[in-house]
């Protein structure tokens, strides 16, 4: 569903041999209104072409979006769970780097 | 209500001098509300039961649209069958997501389909009972719709997030099958003399049915007391079943209709109906295989899965011979 699964984990309830299986595409929709697009789920296809096919039937069935990205989901790399405090921990000291940090008197106007 | 055969350690919940410290700390995240995530550490235990619970319930929404697809060609206005098409493409759709969701666990959906279709997986107990008149398919949206919805709203809150995702996408389409449902329900209880009896000969099959789907007491089971202490389930399935009464009884009061149970009546005390069990001994039969429609059920699964693999086969090897051609013009 929407949380993108890069790298196939270990299979666990199986020791079946692979399978001759059509590959996970990640599926990314810009809403009508949408600035950016947002990734909605995943499904398996084909091919690029049978993935589109398949999102538009699948994820915008409520006038959801205006335009369809697909990637397959091998091509994703992210992040790991056990580097968070790594990777995003050093911004939460740096205020100065918003917009509100700075008090700019109230009679220079509006600035 | 999807969980059959789910045998999550087999002992029951550890306490936390049990707990080796990677399961004390995954506990901690579960009990501070914190979404596990595909990639994070998790006991064994709770992802086996995640596939077999998420699984079991997107083979639900594949089998469900059996019963339902049985009347399409069927229904009795254009509206209606728009309306039911429209229907059964949504639970397809809703069999995806939470296919989908399994897979972030590590396990493949043609893997889980040979496990359905080899028997080894289970889908809900209410999809082998027959859709034997159009008003069936007016209760299965009302009961059965219902009952699901009663199950999958708290499921919003489950504490694997890809699958409490899956069920907040769920949710929101959900709400119009089951009003589909009553609406055909309200149309033959309202009309004439045989839709009315239709519809009373529909809510008195399946009643207790419903009643079945989210599964016996569970005062008993290890494993639900293990799901809970995950929050893999959030509920149990007596408090649900309760809910689910309560709703509906009204309900069938506003159609004219009467609950197939005569012990049925208000208790002041809980706040809610005195209600018959169903009968535990057909929901157990029904799961091992033996109900009306097991058997035409997973023929359908069989035969479209073993008929359409040189389709898929095709369409595989036709991707293939398109990028090899793409990679060549290089």
């Amino acid at each position: 569903m929407s949380s993108v699964n890069p790298g196939a984990l270990p299979q666990t309830e199986s020791k079946a041999k692979p399978r001759n299986e059509w590959p996970l595409w990640e599926i990314f929709i810009r809403g009508q209104h949408g600035m950016s697009h947002r990734h909605v789920g995943s499904l398996h296809a084909p091919d690029a072409e049978m993935a589109i096919k398949n999102a538009r039937d699948v994820y915008t069935r409520r006038n959801e979006g205006v335009s369809i990205w697909v990637v397959e989901a091998r091509h994703i790399a992210a992040t790991a769970p056990s580097q968070k405090g790594p990777i995003f921990e050093p911004s939460e000291s740096k205020v100065y780097r918003h917009p509100t940090f700075f008090d700019i008197p109230d009679e220079v106007g509006h600035m | 209500m999807y969980a059959q055969m789910v045998k999550s350690t087999g002992q029951g919940v550890k306490t936390r001098e049990e707990m080796s410290p990677e399961e004390a700390h995954f506990q901690d995240r579960v009990d501070a509300d914190e979404k596990i995530e595909a990639r994070d550490w998790m006991p064994e235990g709770y992802r086996k039961t995640l596939i077999r619970q998420i699984g079991q319930h997107a083979h639900s929404e594949i089998v469900g649209q059996l019963p339902e697809g049985n009347w399409i060609t069927r229904a009795p206005t254009l509206d209606r069958k728009m309306i039911l098409l429209a229907k059964v493409q949504d639970e397809a759709g809703h069999g995806l997501y939470l296919y989908c969701a399994a897979e972030t666990l590590g396990v493949s959906r043609d893997d889980l389909t040979e496990q359905l279709l080899s028997g080894r997986m289970k889908y809900s107990s209410i999809f082998n009972y027959p859709t034997l008149t159009w008003a069936d398919i007016g209760a299965v949206g009302w009961l059965v719709d219902g009952a699901a919805i009663m199950n999958q709203v708290p499921l919003q809150r489950t504490s694997y997030g890809p699958y409490s995702r899956a069920m907040i996408r769920i949710c929101k389409e959900e709400s119009f099958h089951q009003r589909q449902g009553y609406d055909i329900m309200m149309k033959m209880a309202q009309g004439t003399e045989a839709q009315k009896r239709m519809a009373q000969d529909a809510l008195n099959r399946f009643w207790y049915p419903s009643l079945m789907m989210f599964g016996p007491s569970d005062a008993e089971s290890v494993h639900s007391a293990q799901s809970m202490a995950w929050k893999i389930k959030i509920d149990t399935n007596d408090g649900l079943r309760q809910k689910f009464v309560d709703q509906t009884v009204p309900q069938a009061e506003y159609l004219g209709l009467t609950i197939p149970d005569e012990t049925l009546k208000w208790n002041e005390d809980k706040g809610g109906y005195d209600f018959a069990e169903p009968d535990w001994t057909e929901f157990f039969d029904v799961l091992k295989g033996n109900g009306p429609c097991n058997h035409d059920r997973l023929k359908a699964r069989q035969d479209a899965w073993t008929d359409g693999q040189w389709v898929r086969d095709g369409l595989l090897a036709h991707a293939r011979k398109k990028a090899a051609r793409k990679v060549a013009a290089e």
